[in-house]
C-alpha cells in the first residue's frame, strides 16, 4: 500500500504462487486432510472389492487378487519416476524452486513402490510361473529402476548444498528416464514370462469388469496415496530448508 | 473372510508385505514431518 492508499504490490500469478515455497505451503496445506480421507475411503472400497466382491480367475484362481496390489505399485514405480523427470526439467529449464523440492520428495516414495512391485510380483510369480524371479526384460529393468531410485536418494544425501545438488541430480534423473520406456516395452521386445499389457490396449481391456473394478479402485487408491505422501514430503522439505537457513543464520550470529 | 484357496500364503504374504511397507513409509514421513516442525518452532519460526 502506498501513501495514497492504493495497493501497488505486484499481483502474484498462479505460477509464482506455485513457485514460491511459502505460498505453495499456504495453498496446498488445506488439501492434505481431504486427500487423506479420500485415499482411506478408496482403500476401504478397493479392499472390499478385492476380497469380498470379485471372482477368482478361471486360470489363476485366487492368486489374481495379488494383481490389485501388484499393478498399482508397478504403475506408481514408473509414474513416480515420470514425476521426477518432469520436476528435473523444471529444475534445469525454469530453475523452479518447487521442482527441486518435488524431485527430492518423490525419490524415496518411488523406491518403496518399486520394491513393493517387485515383491508382489515374486509372490504372484511363484504360484503362477513356478518361480519367484527370472532375469528377463521386465523384471531386470524394474530392478534397475529400484537401483536408480536408491542411487538418487543417496545422491541427495551426499550434498550439503541442496541447490547445487538439484542441478546435478536433475541430469542423472533425466538420463535414468530412458529406463522407463524400456520397462514398458520390455514385454514386447524380448521373450519374457511376464504378460504383455492387458488393461490399456488398442482393443480395450482383456479382462472382465468384475476384475477391472477392484483394479481401478485400487489404482486410484494407490495414486492418491502417492499424491498425499508427495505433498506432505514436499511440505517437510520446504520446512527443512527453512531450518537449515535459520541454523546458518544462528551460527553466523553466534560467530559474530 | 473368503477362502483364498491353495495359494493363500502367497496372497496373504503379498498384502501383508504391501501394507507393512506402506505403514513404514507413512510412519517415516509423519515422524520426519513432526521432527522438522518441532525444530522450526524451536528456532522461533512462526510461519508454520
Amino acid at each position: 500500500m502506498n501513501s495514497d492508499g492504493i495497493n501497488d504490490a505486484p499481483k502474484m500469478s498462479w505460477w509464482n504462487r506455485l513457485a514460491h515455497p511459502g505460498q505453495f505451503l499456504i495453498w496446498t496445506r488445506p488439501l492434505v486432510w481431504p486427500l487423506v480421507a479420500l485415499t482411506a475411503a478408496l482403500f476401504a472400497i478397493g479392499l472390499w472389492f478385492a476380497f469380498f466382491n470379485s471372482p477368482a480367475d478361471y486360470q489363476m484362481g485366487d492368486t489374481v487378487r495379488i494383481m490389485y496390489v501388484h499393478v498399482p505399485t508397478a504403475w506408481l514405480s514408473q509414474f513416480v519416476y515420470g514425476t521426477m523427470a518432469v520436476s528435473a526439467l523444471g529444475t534445469l529449464v525454469w530453475r523452479h524452486p518447487m521442482a527441486d523440492v518435488s524431485m527430492k520428495a518423490a525419490a524415496p516414495l518411488g523406491a518403496v513402490f518399486t520394491a513393493l512391485a517387485l515383491f508382489t510380483g515374486s509372490m504372484w510369480g511363484r504360484p503362477t510361473w513356478g518361480t519367484f524371479w527370472e532375469w528377463d526384460g521386465r523384471m531386470t529393468s524394474t530392478l534397475i529402476l529400484l537401483f536408480l531410485y536408491l542411487g538418487l536418494v543417496a545422491l541427495w544425501r551426499a550434498f550439503d548444498d541442496q541447490l547445487r545438488a538439484a542441478r546435478v541430480i536433475a541430469i542423472f534423473t533425466l538420463v535414468g528416464a530412458v529406463n522407463v520406456p524400456i520397462i514398458k516395452f520390455s514385454v514386447d521386445w524380448w521373450s519374457t514370462l511376464h504378460q504383455p499389457a492387458s488393461v490399456f490396449t488398442a482393443e480395450g481391456p482383456k479382462m472382465p469388469g468384475s476384475l477391472l473394478t477392484p483394479l481401478f479402485v485400487m489404482f486410484f487408491a494407490f495414486t492418491f496415496l502417492f499424491i498425499t505422501l508427495q505433498l506432505v514430503s514436499m511440505h517437510t522439505e520446504v520446512r527443512r530448508r527453512r531450518v537449515m537457513t535459520l541454523e546458518r543464520k544462528l551460527a553466523r550470529g553466534d560467530a559474530a | 473372510m473368503i477362502d483364498l484357496g491353495q495359494h493363500a500364503q502367497f496372497i496373504t504374504a503379498a498384502y501383508a508385505g504391501v501394507f507393512l511397507g506402506l505403514f513404514a513409509l507413512i510412519g517415516w514421513i509423519v515422524v520426519e514431518s513432526r521432527r522438522v516442525k518441532a525444530r522450526l518452532a524451536e528456532l522461533g519460526d512462526k510461519r508454520g
